[in-house]
């Protein structure tokens, strides 16, 4: 089991009716009404009586299992004024999550049982949504020494990676591997070859030819993840690969994956919707790493996303505080929210328009990363905590400043108009947000 | 300026205001056609005893550089003089940028003056954009990062017409360090915009692969020049050969392979520099030096289309009139 930490509160007791129940795991698609009896599903059907539980109108709304973000940033320790385990936390509800995974790069870095204890105290008395923290690989994500990991394990990690930063040493991320069952926890990596990407602003190619930027080749991620899945698959060990971006990347993540290794692969919602022409907008909100890329790159990755190449979508929330991203886009930090948009974000760029089909889109952002890191994938079933999204597919709101319950707002989608909006999510059996 | 007045009357009504010149992208055709007729009823001007006009009488224009500069801040600074603007220039050493300001905080303590224009030179890429997001001054780009330089590619226009007497179907061959070069960017922009044709020139690792998509020709041998009428040679930085750059094995092996020398150049072919520069690297000084080189009068151009960018922004429309009926009346 891995574990997960929220605040310790009791079970909800909920009826939510006349919703388009939606799990295609559990083989469920039709308009039935949920019951939650002390936050577990006690039992799907029609006209189920309220029996004084709270009632929820689902009427043309769909309820699917709740969403898993495998990549989030709550800056905490460190950067307590961008983002912190009780706001991340209240935006992943607001966003329809109920669980998610934090990043170990803050400072100081989560790399020791004494820090990654102070955090899983904090989640307890602060987290609205159950989290799981990710340990560094790397003593100070250094990419010099292992962590000690089954340490980090017994104190609650819930996987390993160094993300911000590539594992440079193959024999640094060698050793990582070898060692990981000892912890019983994945081994997740940022690809990025730090001598390829070195200085870049965008992706290479003809936009940052026609602005002048310096270029982070599309070879800078590919070269990386051919070398970590052939390390996983010498090691015959389970690799997550965080983030990609690049054509290439897919296809070596799908011959590795015909070929037997347990690789697992994620995306994020800005590299599925942008390309690297919204770089010409010289918008401090569209700098990320990896960097947006071509057109090409993104139809791969949504052919990945369709076919389960790549499992889950992952938001990377990357929260920033506004004087930092207030200055020329070459001076400022890469990295966006997407916590509160992810779902809105999708459905309107990919499923609205015919891309991707609804169900392949929940299961990406529910079972899909549950798995990648071992976790109990969210279902529609009687016994089952109830954890559970009610989305309004259909209806249209403006992203603006105020809207984000995220200490920051640096949000790609600032201005746009969206389709689709959670109006209900339950984390572990209890109601963590309603509009 | 009445006169002035009278003249603009008669024109047809001018089309919407343009705030910023923060790229080339920002140009019609028109528009530079435009500004280079306004730079020549200028130059008209500067021959004269006289030399300062009262056109920009009372305005206000703020010259802001974080990045070492000679002919641009010089020639912005007197651009601004020779219309009778009142010029403020703000370097970043010596400045509040030194404790640790913001661009944004010191470009809002500057507006708070109103100054109608602002002229800003940044290391960064896209931070004219930010001036140009926060204040409410004209913003004009003095060159950012290695993104855009649209003054130099004006006057470059401007010299290439006066010496050549057209620029539509004229070849130029821009060489050296393309990837770099704002220089380059902007001029490619500037010179497809107006029918010329353009190849660039240089070592494969210092021109980046898309760069064609700009409507240029790409070559790595030096024989390409051979075709062009104008030979335009950009600076060889030398910090893009320390160690990690690596761009070019040595600046001898650059001079050796894509050096502009006597040799390489042809009878009446010109050749253009944007400066500083260093010779001896990119450019033989027999050639820097000789009667075909246009780099006088590239500074020499830069004032007067200096001059026409700030006229042009805070009067609008068609100018050209206008502004010979401002030299009349001075």
């Amino acid at each position: 089991m891995i574990p997960l930490f929220a605040q310790d509160l009791p079970g909800e007791d909920v009826v939510l009716r006349g919703a388009r129940v939606l799990d295609p795991a559990e083989g469920v698609d039709a308009v039935l009404d949920v019951r939650v009896d002390r936050g577990l599903v006690a039992g799907l059907g029609l006209g189920l009586a309220a029996n004084g539980h709270r009632v929820v109108d689902g009427a043309g709304l769909v309820l699917a299992p709740a969403f898993v973000d495998p990549h989030v940033h709550l800056r905490t320790p460190g950067r307590e004024d961008e983002e912190t385990i009780e706001s991340g936390t209240l935006a992943a509800a607001a966003g329809g999550y109920c669980a998610i995974l934090a990043m170990p790069n803050s400072e100081p870095v989560v790399d020791s049982a004494a820090v990654l204890s102070s955090l899983v105290e904090r989640a307890r008395s602060e987290a609205v949504v159950p989290v799981g923290f990710l340990a560094a690989i790397s003593k100070r994500q250094a990419g010099e020494k292992l962590t000690e990991m089954a340490e980090l394990a017994d104190a609650g990690a819930a996987g390993f990676t160094d993300d911000g930063r590539p594992v440079a040493s193959p024999a640094l991320m060698r050793r990582a591997l070898q060692y990981s069952p000892v912890a019983g926890r994945r081994v997740a990596v940022h690809c990025e070859e730090p001598s390829l990407s070195h200085g870049g602003q965008m992706h290479e190619g003809v936009v940052s030819a026609q602005l002048g930027f310096a270029g982070y080749p599309s070879l800078a991620e590919s070269v990386m993840v051919e070398r970590d899945l052939a390390i996983a698959a010498y090691e015959r060990q389970p690799v997550h690969l965080l983030h990609l971006s690049a054509r290439e990347s897919v296809e070596a993540l799908s011959r590795a994956q015909a070929a037997g290794v347990a690789a697992t692969g994620e995306v994020t919602p800005h590299h599925l919707c942008l390309t690297d022409e919204a770089v010409r907008s010289l918008d401090a909100n569209v700098k990320m790493n990896p960097p947006l890329r071509s057109a090409d790159d993104r139809e791969a990755l949504l052919g990945g996303l369709r076919d389960g190449t790549i499992c889950a979508v992952a938001t990377d929330h990357a929260p920033h505080a506004r004087h930092e991203k207030d200055v020329p886009f070459e001076e400022a930090p890469f990295g966006v929210t997407g916590l509160e948009t992810a779902f809105a974000a999708l459905n309107t760029h990919l499923v609205a328009p015919g891309l991707l089909r609804l169900e392949t889109l929940l299961e990406r952002m529910s079972a899909g990363p549950a798995r990648a890191y071992g976790l109990e994938p969210p279902r529609i079933a009687v016994g089952a905590p109830a954890n559970l999204v009610l989305l309004d597919t259909e209806s249209p709101w403006r992203v603006t400043e105020d809207c984000f319950r995220s200490r920051s707002a640096n949000s790609w989608l600032l201005g746009q108009t969206l389709r689709g909006r959670v109006r209900l999510t339950m984390a572990a059996g209890r109601v963590v947000f309603a509009a | 300026m009445t006169e002035i007045r009278v003249i603009r009357e008669e024109l047809p009504p001018a089309r919407p205001r343009r705030r910023h010149l923060l790229s080339i992208h920002d140009l019609t055709r028109e528009d530079v056609e435009r500004l280079l007729a306004t730079a020549r009823a200028f130059e008209h001007a500067s021959q004269r005893e006289v030399k300062k006009l009262p056109t920009l009488r009372g305005r206000t224009v703020v010259n802001l550089f974080f990045e070492a500069s000679t002919r641009t801040s010089s020639s912005f600074e007197l651009a601004a003089k020779r219309l009778s603007a009142d010029v403020m220039s703000v370097k970043a050493a010596g400045s509040s940028v030194d404790k640790g300001e913001s661009l944004k905080d010191t470009v809002l303590t500057l507006d708070a003056y109103s100054p109608d224009v602002i002229v800003i030179r940044h290391p960064s890429i896209g931070a004219p954009q930010l001036v140009a997001s926060v204040s409410g001054a004209h913003v004009v780009n003095a060159g950012d990062g290695k993104h855009q330089h649209p003054t130099q590619a004006l006057l470059d226009l401007y010299t290439i017409r006066e010496e050549l007497g057209r620029i539509e179907g004229v070849h130029v061959a821009i060489v050296g360090d393309v990837l770099h070069s704002r220089v380059a960017r902007s001029n490619i922009q500037a010179l497809v915009l107006c029918g010329a044709r353009v190849t660039v020139v240089g070592p494969p690792t210092l021109v980046p692969r898309g760069i064609e998509t700009m409507g240029c020709e790409v070559s790595t041998d030096i024989g390409a020049i051979a075709d062009a009428d104008v030979v335009y040679v950009l600076r060889m930085q030398r910090e893009r050969m320390q160690a990690g750059a690596g761009y070019v094995p040595s600046l001898r092996e650059y001079t050796a392979r894509w050096g502009v020398t006597p040799e390489r150049l042809r009878p009446g072919q010109k050749v253009m520099h944007p400066g500083p520069m260093n010779r001896g690297v990119e450019i033989d000084p027999r050639v820097a030096d000789a009667p075909a080189s246009l780099i006088e009068a590239q500074v020499r151009a830069g004032l007067v289309v200096r001059m026409a960018v700030l006229y042009d922004l805070l009067t609008h429309g068609p100018a050209a009139v206008p502004a010979a009926a401002a030299v009349e009346v001075a």
